[in-house]
């Protein structure tokens, strides 16, 4: 057993030092190799796992798209350290934000707007765009009015606190007047969000009086939605050129549905049938059971 | 070539159990204050709001005129396509000039907080008699380094930045977070148990770009004093990369005893 090594080793020996040196040249490139490159593709595959920025962090104002961000974030905190409000957080090791990069949530706390933008400003890299000057153009997000079955002003209460406390409101979120068919004479005054108005700031959701937000801001690539670049609008290319650009077309009438409108073409003049002037209404009897137009909620006086 | 001279002790003295703390530890002692001060610049402004140094490892504004940027971290920016604001790359400049003068790996001694794990890791190892494990190829460093290049340009984002621990680390000490212990407590189990003085000389790649940097600087560490050595073997036993020794002292064709 001895002497089979000791012959092995003189064999390896007697091949020559100059191919020893060279197999253990390259048996140890290649181990370095091997480890250097496991150890730089996991670091990488580690990085794409954490490469989609989740629902609720937000980027601060300013943030390139999250794509060219990562490229650029250096993870040095600078925004951080200048934002006067100290929103701004750098994420951990784990979080589900990329490791080190600057990020805030909307629900526990939102941007403050500030005019001058210090956190643009701090950034070194170009990660927070200096071309934003003003902070009324910023895209940190979209808020998205989420649930329709908790949001108070939807059950028709007036709620509004994500509308009052918004710092672009009447442009951002505004209020649209909704008829409501549950008590069949009330408005409901549901908060609208204006895409090309929201900042993203958060407050909306921040402020959300539900014990969950029924508005939320997520980041733009998440909450909003795009039409393809083929469609055109009809109605804004029949303003835009004054008039249809193919023409008449036949109106066809509308059928299939029960109740006043059923079998009238769209175009025709609404002499609403089964509604009597009010003239001629007041002196029929006032018990008779009316249909009011729209959904028939059933509710009773 | 200018140098800075280490007296190299006479025998009697160097081996003599009588010298101060000081004198057998001052440059462990200096670093470890450089290291904390550093720190602390950082640390002053959240601590107790005087801000000093502001960012941290990375890229940060000192007294705010001064802008720092690692030029290992803009080398990858760069790699993935993007330009930064002359901020960053003046940062960069000054960072490069002063290790270009001042060579050897200054920034891994005297400014990375990393080498006091891997020191205590040594330590660690040598108090509990550990002698297991494989110790990578020194070269496996330059490999990483050239991956955290590479991994930039094909995933276009800072890649090496998920996980590296040196601005992990120091990043966790100044913001405060937890999940860097993971990553540091890796460091100090793969040094104590698997790689005897592992990560910082074989495998980190920022140790790697600095000591690329630092080998044709203008000021270096030197022995010009080594007729004297009288081969204790002292440093060999404190150094963490006695490697760099040999040719320092014993180089054929220098004066060695």
């Amino acid at each position: 057993m001895d002497t089979g090594k000791k012959t092995a080793r003189k064999v390896t020996e007697a091949v020559s030092p100059a191919s020893a040196a060279r197999r253990k040249f390259i048996n140890s490139v290649a181990a370095a190799a091997g480890g250097g490159c496991l150890l730089a593709l996991g670091a990488g595959l580690y990085s794409k796992s954490t490469s989609a920025l989740p629902a609720q962090a937000l980027r601060p104002p300013g943030a390139l798209p999250e794509a060219d961000f990562l490229a650029a974030c250096v993870r040095c905190g600078l925004c951080v350290r200048d934002c006067p409000y100290d929103i701004l957080k750098l994420s951990d090791l784990g979080d589900t934000v990329a490791t080190g990069t600057p990020y805030f949530t909307a629900r526990k706390i939102a941007c403050e707007m500030c005019e001058d933008i210090p956190c643009v400003k701090a950034c070194p890299t170009g990660a927070l765009d200096r071309e934003l000057t003003d902070i009324n153009q910023a895209q940190m997000g979209l808020a998205a009015l989420v649930d329709h079955e908790s949001c108070l002003n939807f059950l028709g209460l007036r709620c509004d606190v994500c509308y009052r406390v918004c710092p672009v409101i009447d442009k951002a979120i505004t209020l649209e007047t909704q008829h409501n068919p549950r008590s069949d004479r009330h408005a409901m005054l549901l908060p609208t969000v204006h895409s090309d108005h929201c900042t993203g700031c958060g407050k909306c959701e921040k402020s959300c009086v539900l014990p969950e937000a029924a508005i939320k801001v997520f980041p733009r690539a998440l909450a909003q939605g795009a039409l393809p670049a083929h469609y055109r609008k009809g109605w804004e290319e029949k303003a835009r050129h004054g008039g249809s650009l193919i023409g008449e077309q036949v109106e066809l009438p509308v059928r299939g549905f029960e109740g006043p409108t059923a079998g009238r073409s769209a175009t025709e003049t609404v002499l609403a049938p089964s509604a009597p002037a009010p003239a001629v209404q007041a002196p029929s009897a006032p018990a008779a059971p009316k249909t009011p137009p729209g959904i028939n909620s059933r509710w009773k006086p | 070539m200018a140098a800075i001279p280490i007296p190299i002790k006479p025998a009697a003295e160097a081996c003599a159990p009588a010298r101060s703390l000081w004198q057998r530890q001052r440059w462990l002692i200096l670093r470890r204050s450089s290291q904390l001060l550093i720190l602390l610049a950082f640390l002053s402004g959240p601590w107790f709001g005087l801000w000093i140094a502001k960012g941290n490892l990375s890229s940060s504004l000192t007294l705010g005129v001064l802008p720092l940027t690692d030029p290992l971290l803009l080398l990858q920016t760069l790699a993935t396509g993007h330009v930064p604001y002359a901020a960053a790359l003046t940062g960069a400049a000054i960072v490069l000039v002063f290790y270009l003068l001042f060579g050897g790996r200054i920034f891994c001694s005297w400014v990375c907080p990393v080498n006091v794990v891997t020191d205590a890791a040594a330590w660690s190892r040598r108090r509990l008699g550990i002698k297991t494990g494989r110790v990578p190829d020194a070269d496996t460093r330059y490999w990483l380094l050239g991956g955290t290049l590479v991994a930039s340009a094909l995933t276009g984002t800072l890649a090496w930045e998920w996980v590296n621990p040196v601005s992990l680390f120091h990043r966790a000490l100044i913001f405060g977070m937890g999940g860097a212990v993971l990553v540091i407590g890796g460091i100090f189990l793969y040094d104590l148990l698997v790689a005897s003085r592992g990560w910082c000389g074989h495998l980190c790649p920022v140790g790697a770009f600095y000591g690329l940097l630092g080998k044709t600087a203008l000021v270096r560490v030197a022995a010009p004093n080594r007729k004297a050595c009288d081969d204790c073997m002292d440093c060999f036993t404190v150094c963490p990369e006695p490697q760099v020794i040999r040719p320092a002292l014993k180089k054929v064709g220098q004066e060695s005893p």
